[in-house]
């Protein structure tokens, strides 16, 4: 009787500092995790760029050269984002609301940017449009310049990130009740005003969310780039293009630089669309 | 105000058959019109038609005398009450039946006075500022009936709007959409699957099978003269009783039903017999009495009660016929209390009322 009475108290405070103790571990684990994937390197990253000191930094981010690159990777990438935005939604709505024939073979090369390695993606480009083949001949006799020009890159960029958007607002079109915009219609609103006022404020944070994942990729874009933009310094050299030169010219310092330029873009970009998401829920 | 279909036809991509073909209707001025089918029927691509929603491969649609088959949903005036309700859900009640308005730019006051007046004729005064989630399902439908009302539309359009209601919500709505019409005189189309439904609420009744029409009139006259079989059984539950023309009598079953004059010989007869139009009374004596009772009416038969389940006020009679068909009866509890029958019991049967196609043999 005493000693059942005795295990009866003892048990549940064991169990409990056990659990505790589980719960413990698991933080320690995934915290270590996350320290040793991601902060690590980040710290890396930035003491590598103030290895010179903060001038040093500045330096390396304000050269002519830099600065040209970093101009030309953050309006190229705005750019692809924007017109991915607007291809990427009109993509996802034709896939939802239409069913034609050939239907599942268009979605699945909606996939295929994510399965081709970026450098093919460049070289495929450069093979139908390079200065040597018909299209590309043909171009050039019509004072076109698409390869190693900055057409090429937004082209290049616009191919990798073209699932992004789409696959980002597929699955909430899908919700929408296509009754919805059927009885907007029969209210009198145009099409234009069916997705301004019934689509879109549903779909919106969707398409916010692709369009950030659009433009960080776009930032970071390196195989097919560096094939057909033609890396001119100062006129069609990227941003990662520019960093992946200066660690083979020994001068990590300004890589880890520009490096942290992009990053601090990127990160910033996300923790104000998490903060604007989160403020408004549905 | 009337709306009028002329030989629509429509066939979706891959479809075996035509969802509709050749369909004629007429929706007159001020009055209900339904479309009655089962699933299947076309009723709700008719429908979805009228409402500019689907484009008919031939045929043309008028509204109030102007053809509007060309004129896309938003010029069409008219208003549609979806069967999902369809609310805008990122938009609460009273933006929801301004929707209509403020696409047509109204003055906000104007707007404004509308959604209450609207609000205040579904019975939801007070309500416009909450959310679709946060309403019924008779109350969301009741917000998609306003926001259809607020466009003044021409023609009111409704595709199964008690579908997704419970059964009480959709005896409710639908008297409140009997009392709203009988205010408004709204010319209205409306498609459901229900009969009763149908021949309670509608002036009209247009019979769907198969994507054709199969009688269009009165609910009383579908009710009471249905031209088809497929209309006898569908509407009204009836028994169905298979068998030939024999002696220019239809033989079926367990029956013999007179036939009008000039019934091929031999031909396949087919009987509907609703189940309110038997009459049932018990066997007087044993055997040979009733056997000269049948032969004396060919139109009686014997039977065996099988099951007798009592619905309310009404008995559901099941009945086991000597061809081994079944035969459903209804017949007030009072009735069948006063025969003081039981299951298991043997009963004469007699048709008061049959219903009987004869297969024609066209050469």
């Amino acid at each position: 009787m005493t000693r059942s009475n005795a295990t009866a108290l003892v048990t549940p405070s064991r169990r409990r500092s056990l659990s505790s103790r589980g719960r413990i571990f698991l933080r320690v684990v995934t915290a270590g995790y996350l320290g040793v994937l991601i902060a690590l390197p980040l710290l890396a990253l930035l003491a590598t760029a103030f290895e010179k000191g903060v001038s040093g930094a500045i330096l390396a981010i304000v050269s002519p050269e830099a600065r040209a690159a970093l101009w030309l990777t953050l309006w190229t990438g705005g750019l692809v984002a924007i017109l991915s935005a607007i291809l990427g939604t009109l993509t996802a709505w034709v896939l939802v609301r239409y069913r034609f024939p050939g239907r599942a073979v268009i979605s699945a090369l909606v996939d295929l940017p994510l399965a081709v390695p970026t450098l093919v993606t460049g070289l495929m480009l450069i093979l139908l449009l390079g200065p040597t083949t018909p299209l590309g001949d043909w171009l050039n006799a019509h004072g076109l310049r698409i390869i190693f020009a900055k057409p090429a890159i937004i082209l290049a960029l616009l191919f990798v990130t073209l699932p992004l958007v789409v696959r980002t607002v597929e699955p909430v079109l899908r919700e929408i009740d296509p009754a919805e915009e059927e009885s907007a219609a029969t209210l009198g609103a145009s099409p234009l005003t069916i997705f301004r006022r019934v689509l879109f404020p549903a779909l919106w944070p969707a398409i916010a969310v692709g369009t950030l994942q659009t433009f960080a990729r776009a930032l970071g874009e390196f195989g097919s780039v560096v094939i057909i933009s033609g890396n001119l310094p100062r006129r069609t050299m990227t941003a990662p293009v520019h960093i992946f030169g200066a660690i083979e010219s020994g001068e990590p310092h300004a890589a880890a630089a520009v490096s942290v330029v992009l990053v601090a873009v990127s990160v910033a970009l996300f923790v104000f669309a998490e903060h604007r998401l989160r403020a408004r829920p549905t | 105000m009337s709306v009028i279909g002329r030989g629509l036809s429509k066939r979706f991509a891959k479809a075996a058959r035509p969802a509709i073909h050749s369909v004629d209707f007429n929706a007159p001025s001020g009055s209900i019109t339904t479309l009655l089918g089962p699933s299947g029927s076309g009723k709700t691509t008719v429908l979805r038609i009228v409402a500019g929603l689907e484009i008919a491969d031939a045929g043309n649609v008028s509204i109030v005398g102007e053809d509007v088959t060309a004129v896309p949903p938003e010029r069409r005036g008219v208003g549609m009450v979806f069967q999902s309700y369809a609310l805008f859900k990122h938009m609460n009640v009273a933006d929801n039946i301004a929707f209509g308005l403020s696409v047509r730019k109204e003055p906000k006051d104007a707007i404004k006075a509308r959604v209450n007046e609207l609000l205040e004729l579904v019975q939801l005064d007070g309500l416009g500022d909450r959310w679709p989630s946060q309403l019924s399902g008779g109350q969301r439908q009741r917000v998609a009936l306003a926001r259809a009302l607020a466009i003044r539309p021409r023609v009111l359009l409704l595709d199964e709007p008690f579908g997704a209601l419970d059964a009480r919500v959709r005896i409710e709505l639908r008297d409140f959409l009997r009392r709203l019409h009988d205010e408004t005189h709204l010319t209205t189309l409306m498609v459901t699957h229900d009969q009763d439904e149908a021949l309670e609420l509608s002036h009209h009744v247009v019979v769907m099978n198969e994507g054709r029409v199969e009688q269009a009139g009165a609910p009383h006259d579908i009710y009471d003269h249905p031209a088809t079989p497929f209309v006898a059984a569908f509407v009204g539950g009836a028994n169905v009783l298979r068998g030939h023309v024999t002696d220019g009598r239809a033989e079926v079953g367990s029956f013999s039903v007179d036939l009008p004059t000039g019934a091929t010989e031999g031909a396949a007869a087919t009987a509907f017999v609703r189940p309110h139009d038997v009459k049932i009374a018990p066997v007087p004596d044993e055997g040979t009495a009733a056997r000269s009772v049948t032969n004396d009416a060919p139109e009686v038969a014997l039977a065996k009660i099988e099951r007798l389940v009592r619905v309310g006020g009404m008995v559901k009679v099941t009945l086991k016929l000597p061809s081994d068909e079944s035969m459903t009866v209804e017949m007030p509890k009072s009735e069948i209390d006063a025969l003081s029958l039981s299951e298991g019991d043997r009963v004469m049967v007699d048709l008061r009322q049959a219903k009987v196609f004869v297969e024609d043999y066209a050469i």
